[in-house]
C-alpha cells in the first residue's frame, strides 16, 4: 500500500471525477462529500509520498505496470515535486471545503458536473507535478487546461468570451510545448525526463540547433501557460469573471504549476549549465521578469474590481518567480521555489477572503471593502494577512521568499531585478493601504460619520455579517499556514528545497 | 537557387507542417470571426500532428510486428520496421485536439446565445454597452 501511494495521488481524484458525473440524483451534498473524500485521499497519499522521499532522502520512482524506464512511464517524486504535490492537494482541499455555499450559488443546477471538472483539474495539476515523462506532462497539462476552460465558462455572461480567448491562447501554448517535445524526441529518441537529460548532456547535442529550438518552443509554451508578461493578456479577464470557487481553485494553482514545469524543464531536463552557458538568454529574461513585476503591480493599482486587481498581482508574482529562476544563483532558485509555495498560499488566502466579501456584500468593486472590519472582522483580518504577505511583511511567508530573491539577485548583480522587486513591493503596499483606507473610513455619503465608531446601533451597512463557517474554517487554515510557512522558512528550505538546487549554479 | 530548392525538397515534410502551422497561427490571431479562429486552431494542431506522424514514417518499412524471412528466421533489423511511438503519441494528441475542439464549440455556442453574434468586434462592442 505504501509504495503505491505515488500513483494513488492521481488515481483517487480521477476516479472521484468519474463517479461525480454519475451521482447527480443523489443531491449536491453527496457530491460535495465525495469531492472532499477524494481530495482528502489525495492529500493523504501526497503526504505519504513526501514521507517516503524524506525517509530515503532520494527521489521515489514509481513504474507504471512495472515497466522499467525509459520504455515504461514513470512517476518521479523528489523533494521539490513532493512539496508541490502537498501544496496542490492541500489548496484544492481547502477550496473544496470553502465551496459549500459559493459553488451552489454559482451553479444552481448540475453541481456534480461542476465538482467533476474540479476534481479533474486537480488530477491534471497533480499529475503534472508527479510525472517523469515529457509527453505525459503535455497530456496532463491539457487535462487541467480543458477542465479549467469548463470551470471558467461557468461564470457570468462576459466569462464566455474571456474563456474563449484563454482557450485559443492556452492551446497555442500547449501546442508549442508539444512541438518542442517533438524536436527533442527527434534528437534523443526518448521521452523519459531522466533518460533525455542524460542524452542531452552529450557535447554534440549541447550545440545542436534542433535542441535549441526544442528548448525555445518548450519554454515559450510554458511562458504562455503561466502568463508571463507580455503573454499574460488572456488571464485577467478569464480569472476575474469566473465564479468564486473557480477563481479560488484556478488562480493560485494553475500558474504556479506552470512555473514548476518551467523549473523542471530548465534544470532537470536540461541543466543549469545549458540554460545559462549554452544559451545566453538570462539577461533578457531578467529584464522581462522585472517588467512583469513592475507593470503587473502598476496595472493592479489601476483596477477598481477586486478580483481583477488580484489577477494583475499574480502577473507580477509570476515575474518574481521567473526572475528568481533565471538569475542563476542558488538563492534565486530557492527564492523562486519557495515563492511557488508562498504565492500559492497567499493568493489562495486573498481570493478566499475577497470571495467571502463578494458573497456577503454582493459587490465586486472596491466599494465592497467599506466598513469591512465591522461587518466581517475575521475575514478582514485574513485579508490583511494575505495582503501583508504580498507586500512582504515579516513573519509572513511573502517576506522570506522576497528576501531570498533579492539576495540572489544581489549576488548575481542583477540590480534591475532588485529594483523591480522593491518597486513592486512598494506599489503593492499602496494598493493594500488604499483598500484599508476604504475599509476604515469608507465613503462619507453612504454610512455617514458614524461608520468608524463601532457602536451597536449602526446603520444597516455596518451590521455584523460574518462569512459562514464553511468559508471561515478553510480561510483561517490558509491564513495560519501563510504565517506558519513564514515562521518555519529555514526548515522548509533545508529539508525540502535545498535538495533540489541544481548543480552548477 | 538550385541548392535552396534541394534544401527544401529534402525536408519537405517539415516545410509542409511549418506552412500549415503559420496558416493556423494567422487564422487564430488575425481572423475576426470566432469560428474561423477555431478553424485556425484546428489547422495549427493538425500541423503538429502531421509533424509527429512524418517523423515516424520510414521508406520501405512495415508495421512493427516481427516478420519472418523465407527460412522461418525472425527479421531483426530496425530498418525493416517503422517507429510506432510517434504515431501512438499522436493518437493521444488527436484525442486531446478533439476534446479542445468540443469545448471550444460549446463555449462558442454560449457566446452566440449571450451576445447574439460570433464576430469579435461586435462582441467587444456588446460588452462595452
Amino acid at each position: 500500500m505504501m509504495d503505491q501511494a505515488p500513483i494513488l495521488i492521481i488515481i483517487i481524484p480521477l476516479f472521484a471525477a468519474l463517479f461525480l458525473t454519475l451521482v447527480g440524483p443523489l443531491g449536491p451534498r453527496f457530491a460535495y462529500g465525495l469531492l472532499i473524500t477524494g481530495l482528502v485521499g489525495s492529500l493523504g497519499c501526497s503526504l505519504l509520498s513526501l514521507g517516503l522521499v524524506l525517509d530515503g532522502n532520494q527521489a521515489v520512482q514509481y513504474r507504471l505496470g512495472d515497466w522499467p524506464p525509459p520504455l515504461g512511464i514513470e512517476l518521479v517524486i523528489d523533494h521539490l515535486s513532493g512539496v508541490v504535490l502537498v501544496l496542490i492537494a492541500g489548496c484544492a482541499l481547502l477550496t473544496a471545503i470553502y465551496s459549500l455555499r459559493t459553488a451552489e450559488q454559482d451553479n444552481p443546477d448540475r453541481l456534480n458536473h461542476y465538482y467533476a471538472l474540479f476534481s479533474l483539474l486537480v488530477t491534471g495539476l497533480l499529475g503534472m507535478a508527479a510525472s517523469g515523462d515529457v509527453f505525459n506532462i503535455y497530456v496532463l497539462l491539457e487535462i487541467s487546461a480543458l477542465s479549467s476552460y469548463g470551470l471558467l465558462a461557468r461564470g457570468q455572461g462576459p466569462a464566455y468570451f474571456a474563456t474563449f480567448k484563454y482557450l485559443i491562447v492556452g492551446t497555442i501554448g500547449a501546442c508549442f510545448y508539444l512541438l518542442g517535445v517533438g524536436y527533442l524526441y527527434i534528437m534523443t529518441g526518448s521521452l523519459n525526463i531522466a533518460d533525455m537529460a542524460a542524452i542531452l548532456s552529450q557535447p554534440e547535442l549541447q550545440e545542436s540547433v534542433s535542441v535549441r529550438i526544442g528548448f525555445t518552443l518548450i519554454i515559450l509554451g510554458v511562458w504562455i501557460k503561466m502568463a508571463l508578461f507580455p503573454l499574460h493578456a488572456w488571464m485577467p479577464n478569464a480569472y476575474s469573471k469566473a465564479g468564486t470557487t473557480t477563481a479560488c481553485l484556478i488562480a493560485p494553482l494553475m500558474t504556479k504549476v506552470s512555473v514548476y514545469i518551467m523549473l523542471r524543464m530548465m534544470f532537470t531536463l536540461f541543466s543549469a549549465d545549458y540554460v545559462f552557458s549554452a544559451i545566453v538568454w538570462s539577461p533578457y529574461v531578467i529584464y522581462l521578469a522585472s517588467a512583469a513585476a513592475v507593470i503587473g503591480m502598476i496595472a493592479a493599482l489601476a483596477q477598481r474590481d477586486l478580483r481583477k486587481m488580484l489577477t494583475f498581482i499574480i502577473v507580477a508574482e509570476i515575474g518574481y518567480m521567473t526572475g528568481g529562476a533565471w538569475i542563476a544563483t542558488a538563492s534565486g532558485f530557492i527564492g523562486a521555489t519557495y515563492h511557488i509555495l508562498a504565492d500559492g498560499l497567499m493568493t489562495l488566502c486573498l481570493f478566499m477572503a475577497v470571495g467571502a466579501i463578494i458573497y456577503r456584500t454582493g459587490e465586486t468593486s472596491m466599494a465592497a471593502m467599506r466598513n469591512i472590519f465591522q461587518k466581517m472582522p475575521v475575514t478582514a483580518v485574513i485579508f490583511v494577512i494575505g495582503a501583508a504577505s504580498i507586500i512582504g511583511v515579516p513573519p509572513t511567508c511573502g517576506f522570506f521568499s522576497k528576501w531570498y530573491l533579492i539576495q540572489g539577485a544581489a549576488e548575481a548583480e542583477a540590480w534591475v531585478f532588485v529594483a523591480a522587486l522593491l518597486i513592486a513591493s512598494l506599489v503593492a503596499a499602496i494598493i493594500f493601504f488604499r483598500l484599508l483606507e476604504i475599509a476604515f473610513f469608507g465613503d462619507l455619503d453612504t454610512t455617514g460619520a458614524s461608520g468608524d465608531h463601532g457602536h451597536s446601533h449602526q446603520p444597516v451597512a455596518t451590521l455584523r455579517a460574518e462569512a459562514p463557517l464553511s468559508m471561515l474554517i478553510p480561510m483561517v487554515i490558509t491564513a495560519a499556514s501563510v504565517i506558519i510557512l513564514g515562521l518555519y522558512t529555514k526548515e522548509v528550505v533545508n529539508y525540502f528545497i535545498s535538495w533540489s538546487v541544481p548543480l552548477g549554479i | 537557387m538550385d541548392e535552396l530548392f534541394h534544401y527544401i525538397i529534402a525536408k519537405y515534410n517539415y516545410w509542409a507542417s511549418l506552412v500549415l502551422l503559420f496558416i493556423g497561427l494567422y487564422g487564430m490571431i488575425a481572423k475576426n470571426n470566432l469560428m474561423k479562429k477555431i478553424i485556425g486552431m484546428v489547422i495549427f494542431q493538425t500541423a503538429i500532428l502531421l509533424f509527429f506522424v512524418s517523423i515516424g514514417a520510414k521508406r520501405g518499412a512495415s508495421v512493427p510486428i516481427i516478420k519472418f524471412t523465407a527460412d522461418k528466421q525472425p527479421l531483426l533489423e530496425a530498418t525493416a520496421y517503422a517507429n510506432p511511438l510517434p504515431h501512438v503519441l499522436i493518437l493521444t494528441a488527436i484525442v486531446v485536439g478533439v476534446a479542445t475542439l468540443g469545448v471550444a464549440l460549446a463555449i462558442l455556442q454560449k457566446i452566440q446565445r449571450v451576445h447574439g453574434t460570433i464576430e469579435e468586434d461586435e462582441i467587444l462592442e456588446d460588452q462595452r454597452s
